[in-house]
């Protein structure tokens, strides 16, 4: 009876304990998450440009999403970075972590140069970026020149702004090449060994024992990288910036993305209705794309439990 | 047997060869920037560029920090950062703590909210927050830069506490049995075992803040309170940039985030890689 009693003051006593110390969280994700949340998907039915009252509009702002043509730019931008730049960053980062892998004398200082950039603000990284791809100033036209390559207008060429923008990219890749690295060296070594002895060459290797056993590593920076492209802003926002609350979308709008678009509705046009509907719909894509991803990821992620099939 | 050696000799050779030529390419726009900084304006634009400054001037750094109120942003944004590592050191791990080592009921479904909170796309809560700071006339104010930092950063509270599973259980029982109260456990035992994960925390808070751009441009209009994320774009003209003393700036404003890197290294790796391999 005592002991009961006692027990449920203990378990009062750990709630009490427990709600304390994660009151700040409690609090802070009321007024920072779960409110916000709340207010943006009110604000998305209606009509707000910050010195009137809302207005509700029902749907509008849903709808005007389908005849809006720099809507649809700027998803179509935002689609292709993405449809280019995952399968870049994973592909680069996994060659890039097997180079850092092999064991050559100054492995660790090859690594950190490979990661500082990520470290880099991203103002001077965009800046940096600009000067590069200068036509007649910058390095990556000198260098493509003496490769008797083309030198595209880049950021003033409508078709070179989205392989700019993912050059630039590219430059930052290296978290998920750390992460690669990690996963690498969970990879056991006796099993290429022991394939080695069999006769089987690198790549049979690779297919056959390091691909499978990092597969969960590779959904996880899947997922990661296109939630990121999705979201994509400071790059080419920095990449065409134009004044500093303004950027161009660069010629013919084609490095305006769906964050740009929606950033300039909210604190250019102050169509705070219509960007706050645009962010759900953005949350609804991550949403769908994320899941078909965990939902594909059944026929081609290995777990290490269902290996003895 | 000298042939296998010299072979795997070649090898080796090959290898590295290929190593810098990868790694070259992530160092190459260093160079660029830092070779811009000690230009003269005449070798910034020639064509084609060069690598190595004709003549070495330091002209641009002093522009850097002259022609614009360099001092003015960069100690903005170490105020920013700053606040902002303090303000998520005090918060994160209190909470953390809740959730590895209280056991109360409340702490799964938090944790699962805390999770979740890290896959909102920040657009959905950017318009309300800037209306709510606008409320409260804190914008113009680095306040909504670092005041969040102070009720607990999502992905670093998750990251402390996938830490804190791991401190032993009869580390925190012999506390308690000997009459420490829940606070002094937290304070003189899990605190100091956390150590590298606060760490950790703390640069990546810094990292962030320190790099970060787009909250400055939403919130910050007053030039008194620019950070250099923001200040940074005074170099840019009507039609021309001046290279010059932007890379120069740049290349400042980079310092001490490698400084911190240099310094911490290897904690940046055991962070990175705790979210993504478990």
């Amino acid at each position: 009876m005592s002991t009961a009693r006692a027990s449920r003051r203990g378990a009062r006593r750990q709630t009490l304990l427990g709600l304390a110390f994660a009151s700040p969280f409690i609090i802070g994700g009321a007024i920072f998450i779960v409110w916000p949340t709340i207010a943006s998907a009110l604000y998305s039915f209606t009509d707000f440009n910050l010195f009137q009252a809302p207005r509700f509009v029902g749907i509008a702002n849903y709808s005007q999403m389908f005849q809006d043509p720099t809507f649809w730019k700027a998803l179509v931008n935002t689609a292709v970075l993405t449809v280019f730049g995952v399968p870049l960053t994973i592909v680069i980062s996994l060659v890039g972590a097997h180079l850092l892998n092999l064991p050559v004398f100054g492995q660790p200082i090859y690594r950190a140069l490979v990661y500082v950039p990520t470290i880099v603000p991203a103002v001077v990284g965009g800046y940096l970026w600009r000067w590069m791809l200068n036509t007649e100033y910058g390095f990556v036209n000198y260098f493509l020149g003496l490769l008797h390559l083309p030198q595209p207008l880049w950021l003033d060429d409508p078709a070179w702004g989205k392989p700019a923008i993912l050059l630039m990219c590219m430059w930052t890749i290296g978290g998920t090449t750390i992460i690669y690295l990690a996963a690498l060296k969970e990879v056991p070594a006796e099993l290429h060994e022991a394939a080695q002895l069999d006769g089987a060459g690198f790549f049979a290797r690779f297919r056959n024992i390091t691909w499978p056993t990092i597969s969960p590593v590779t959904l996880f920076q899947t997922i990661v990288t296109i939630i990121a492209y999705l979201q994509i802003f400071t790059q080419p926002y920095l990449l065409t910036q134009t004044r500093l609350n303004e950027s161009s979308g660069g010629p013919g709008q084609s490095m305006l993305t769906y964050a740009m678009y929606l950033y300039q509705n909210a604190f250019v046009f102050l169509k705070m209705g219509y960007a706050s509907a645009m962010a759900w719909v953005l949350f609804l894509i991550t949403l769908v794309v994320t899941l078909l991803l965990l939902w594909s990821s059944r026929r081609w992620v290995h777990y290490g439990s269902d290996e003895e099939r | 047997m000298a042939r296998t050696k010299s072979a795997r000799a070649l090898r080796r050779t090959g290898q590295t060869i290929l190593i810098w030529a990868f790694v070259l390419l992530f160092v190459f726009p260093f160079l660029v920037m830092a070779s811009t900084s000690f230009k003269l304006p005449d070798d910034v634009f020639s064509a084609p560029p060069r690598l190595i400054p004709e003549t070495w001037t330091l002209q641009n750094f002093v522009q850097a920090v002259t022609e614009i109120p360099f001092l003015t942003y960069l100690g903005n944004s170490l105020l920013v950062s700053g606040l902002a590592v303090l303000f998520t050191l005090v918060a994160s791990p209190l909470v953390a703590y809740s959730l590895a080592k209280i056991g109360w009921r409340g702490r799964r479904p938090l944790l699962l909210i805390v999770m979740a909170t890290m896959m909102l796309p920040p657009q959905v809560t950017m318009v309300p927050l800037f209306l709510l700071w606008n409320g409260l006339g804190a914008t113009d104010s680095i306040i909504p830069l670092v005041l969040p930092a102070l009720f607990g950063t999502p992905f670093l509270i998750f990251m402390i506490r996938q830490f804190l599973t791991g401190v032993p259980n009869e580390l925190l029982e012999a506390a308690r049995i000997d009459g420490a109260s829940e606070w002094r456990t937290y304070w003189a035992i899990v605190l100091p075992q956390a150590r590298p994960a606060l760490i950790t925390a703390g640069i990546f808070q810094f990292v962030w803040s320190w790099t970060d751009f787009l909250n400055p441009l939403i919130y910050l209009n007053d030039p008194s309170k620019y950070t250099l994320s923001i200040g940074l774009y005074s170099f840019f003209g009507e039609h021309t940039v001046e290279w010059g003393p932007l890379m120069a700036a740049s290349l400042l404003f980079t310092i001490p985030a490698l400084i911190i890197f240099v310094v911490f290294q290897r904690f940046f790796v055991g962070g990175i890689s705790a979210g993504a391999i478990k």
